[in-house]
């Protein structure tokens, strides 16, 4: 177990750095100079080659990856170029936006799931569950921008039940989550219909209905947990699959989290927030993984850490 | 650099009729309203703002030697009291306001004007607008590291300095109205070093009372504001992070009062027809030109009748109507409310014949293939099929390259990248209400450099010279003369037809019904999106 943790946090720690790799090579290719976008419109050549020099981006690509990560681990994510603020300073003002929009989006996702997962495997092949599957299926397909608008547009101006985007309040939480949720949602109900359909038929399902216990206690004490098992394990690598979200959602809803952070950056090729939001939801997701590798035995003895 | 980096606008907006000025100086003071950005404020620091958010925010708080009237491009003093200029027009004195106070407490002198120009000037501060104050004495021992202060600045007595120009400069007093010379107190800085922008403090007339990263900022009143009267409002929210459709959503419902980004195309129509809102919609002209350049180090771009064969060949009507109509269609470099604009001058018309018979005789009749850079965003692509169909009109075949906005400005900044350039989204929009500032980067010697703005890479030494000279015209009584000289440089450059001026676009924004104050300070061409001083609230009159 112990060995086995070792190693892969050693692993996440290499990912993590070609992770770095990665996006410093690319944010180096682009061909924006950032130092012309602090200098302005109106510089001299001399007034952006001394800021260049100032910011050491007149210095080789190694020699500059090497600074990054040599601050990197003294926690120094550096200074936006555009904002002129601590990269770290903007990240974690807007991490716990984030992360309660993740945590939320959970909840919904696994509330809204497993039911719906549950009912259309006891109402396997009726009517009802097909409706239930074209819907999870459309959740699935469509694109988050799509469904936060539409949320967005019937729910607050339509009907006017919550604000219309923004943060602060519970209510200003319920669509954005929905609209990250119902992603999971999709996944979530199709993994729990299978699940339950396979446990349906287990042999100790039988034996209990044989003993003649009620249904609902059958579905309750032996079918849901046993079904469930497997998909809790699955929560970790969601968290992967809600950072590429988060960006379009917390832009969507005016989120003030990492995600919409993340987009101003990208948008303003403002290379050290782009780095630093890239590497910390790398961190989530090797996180996520790893979490969900080590919930897995403890769910199904049948897995085996190697 | 985006698009909202280069929006340091500055609109020519309706003269503001004297009634509405009565009751606007006359409002009372009290209430508070909401404005809402899509995008975060970067800093409030003055040496280094240069965004569409934080452009007026930055004049609410700080204050410089000189100002535009609300709503209009007039300068007047703002910290001085009065000033003088030499003979030689290359020597300006300023006599400051006294009693001046900073948020903190201490008083403004000119100590600190001094400090503040060293500070936007050294080139440690990193300012995207030090380039402005190339004028003054000393500049270049400072741009060059080789000084700390500017030996043209110099402090007479607390309440009066002299600044010495290197050259007769007659923008000079535009360039102590601009955000980059407002007056910032040593003290502060220093305490905050590079997070002097995340705690501004300033003498102007409101102050920064809270920021919340990424979410919403406060302003309120500076209740010891030397101008008697102003600010109208209590407290000012900024709501940072908001589409500009949700925000106009949400003004519509009464949850906010400006929308900061303007309207938003996709809502124009629907907004302006609608009884209920059509009143509270203010439309503004800013100082924009919108064009597509055309790379003369680039054959067969070289040649002058292939330029101007394109140049009749654009429809530029049709570009209009696919932004709805908020444009206007232009023929030359300069806006219509831009002194030294042509009134008179014709252009090129529109004629796709003419455009087909001069490419055949420049040696074209069967057309060319080229491409067209254009920034990634709606509505510049749609603009640029419409480009794409007029030159196919003429045997043009233009591939269109979409890409993003940094990746455009830097091929237009190679020579051998960008045969042509649609500007859309990075046009130029003036720092300040002069002809000047539409030809140096953009269309002179200057900006024709690797990584310039000068995308059509046209350099004209004998009308780099006429620039000059006509600059060296500080006298006012020569303003005219300057101004016509002005005008002589943009035709000849239509002539040369380095450029194709499509439209100048006009500006659309919002106030909900509970604001007041006249709609040249909601679209003002200066303190550019809105002049928050002066904005009132109904609720307290």
């Amino acid at each position: 177990m112990w060995a086995y943790l070792i190693r892969r946090i050693g692993e996440s720690l290499l990912i993590l750095l070609g992770i770095s790799l990665v996006t410093f090579v690319l944010l180096y290719l682009v061909p924006a100079d950032p130092a012309r976008q602090i200098a302005g419109r109106s510089a001299t050549a001399e007034t952006v080659a001394n800021i260049r020099a100032q910011l050491g981006l007149d210095q080789p690509f190694h020699i500059q990856y090497i600074r990054y990560l040599g601050n990197l681990l003294h926690g120094d994510l550096g200074r936006s170029y555009l904002q002129r603020t601590e990269v770290a300073e903007l990240i974690e003002a807007r991490m716990p936006a984030t992360l309660l929009l993740m945590l939320a989006a959970i909840v919904v996702e696994l509330i809204l799931g497993l039911t719906i997962g549950a009912v259309a495997a006891l109402k396997r092949n009726s009517a009802l569950d097909q409706t239930l599957m074209v819907f999870s299926f459309v959740t699935i397909s469509a694109p988050q921008f799509v469904v936060g608008i539409l949320l967005l547009y019937v729910f607050a101006v339509q009907l006017q039940w919550f604000p219309i985007g923004g943060y602060g309040t519970f209510a200003h939480l319920v669509l954005p989550a929905v609209t990250i949720g119902l992603l999971g949602t999709g996944w979530y109900s199709r993994m729990m219909r299978s699940s339950m359909i396979d446990v349906l038929a287990q042999d100790y399902v039988r034996t209990a209905r044989a003993k003649g216990l009620g249904r609902l206690r059958i579905i309750l004490r032996h079918v849901a947990p046993n079904a469930i098992l497997p998909i809790i394990a699955m929560i970790g690598i969601d968290i992967g699959l809600f950072m590429s979200g988060i960006v379009v959602v917390e832009s969507v809803f005016g989120w003030p989290g990492i995600g919409q952070l993340a987009w101003q950056a990208i948008q303003r090729i403002d290379i050290p927030i782009i780095m630093g939001v890239t590497l910390v939801s790398a961190c989530f997701i090797v996180l996520g993984n790893l979490i969900a590798d080590l919930v897995a035995p403890l769910v199904d003895p049948r897995i085996k850490l190697k | 650099m985006t698009k909202t980096l280069m929006t340091s606008a500055l609109a020519l907006a309706a003269a503001l009729g004297a009634a509405q000025a009565q009751d606007f100086t006359e409002a009372k003071q009290g209430g508070s309203m909401i404005v809402t950005y899509k995008d975060d404020v970067s800093t409030l620091d003055p040496a280094i703002g240069y965004d569409w958010q934080n452009w007026s925010m930055i004049k609410s708080l700080f204050d410089g030697l000189m100002d535009y009237e609300p709503g209009t491009t007039e300068l007047k003093k703002d910290l001085a009291e009065d000033y003088t200029i030499s003979e030689d027009g290359k020597t300006f004195t300023f006599k400051l306001r006294e009693g001046v106070k900073f948020h903190n407490g201490r008083e403004l002198t000119a100590e600190d004007v001094k400090y503040s120009l060293d500070r936007v000037t050294n080139p440690e501060t990193q300012s995207p607008g030090a380039g402005f104050f190339g004028s003054i004495e000393g500049y270049d021992a400072m741009a060059a590291g080789e000084a700390d202060s500017l030996s043209g600045v110099t402090v007479i007595d607390p309440y009066t300095i002299e600044i010495k120009l290197s050259r007769p400069d007659a923008t000079f007093l535009h360039v102590m109205a601009i955000n980059f010379s407002s007056v910032v107190p040593k003290e502060a800085v220093e305490e905050w070093g590079q997070d002097f922008g995340k705690h501004p403090v300033g003498s102007g007339a409101f102050k920064l009372a809270d920021w919340t990263l990424g979410q919403s900022l406060t302003f309120e009143r500076n209740e010891d504001y030397w101008h008697e009267g102003v600010p109208k409002l209590d407290q000012i929210t900024f709501e940072i992070g908001l589409e500009p459709i949700v925000a106009l959503l949400r003004l519509q419902q009464g949850q906010a009062d400006i929308p900061g980004d303007g309207i938003p195309p996709a809502k124009f129509l629907e907004v302006t027809e609608d009884p209920a809102f059509a009143d509270f919609v203010i439309e503004g002209g800013q100082l924009h030109t919108g064009y597509i350049t055309m790379n003369v180090k680039m054959p067969p771009f070289d040649d002058v009748k292939v330029r101007q064969a394109v140049n009749m060949a654009i429809n530029k009507d049709r570009a209009v109507r696919i932004i709805n109509g908020r444009a206007v269609p232009a023929n030359q470099p300069l806006p219509p409310t831009m002194p030294g604009y042509a009134p008179d001058y014709e252009g090129y018309a529109y004629d796709p014949e003419a455009a087909k018979a001069l490419l055949a005789e420049a040696g074209f009749p069967d057309g060319f293939e080229t491409e067209l850079f254009v920034y990634n965003t709606d509505p510049n692509p749609r603009i640029a099929q419409s480009f794409q169909q007029d030159l196919a009109a003429i045997g043009i075949d233009a591939e269109i390259r979409n890409l993003a906005q940094a990746n455009v400005i830097a091929a237009g900044g190679e020579p051998d990248q960008a045969p042509m350039i649609w500007s859309g989204g990075m046009a130029w929009i003036a720092d300040f209400p002069d002809p000047s500032n539409f030809y140096g980067p953009i269309l002179g010697c200057d900006g024709a450099v690797q990584g310039g703005w000068n995308w059509s890479w046209y350099c004209n030494e004998e009308l780099d010279a006429k620039a000059v000279e006509a600059d060296a015209m500080t006298d006012p009584a020569m303003a005219e003369e300057r101004e016509a000289k002005w005008r002589e440089i943009y035709l000849a450059i239509m002539e040369d037809a380095p450029w194709v001026p499509v439209f100048n676009e006009q500006r659309y924004t919002m106030r909900s019904a509970k604001l007041g104050g006249p709609d040249a300070i909601f679209v003002d061409p200066v303190h550019v999106p809105v002049n928050y001083d002066y904005v009132f609230s109904n609720d307290v009159q």
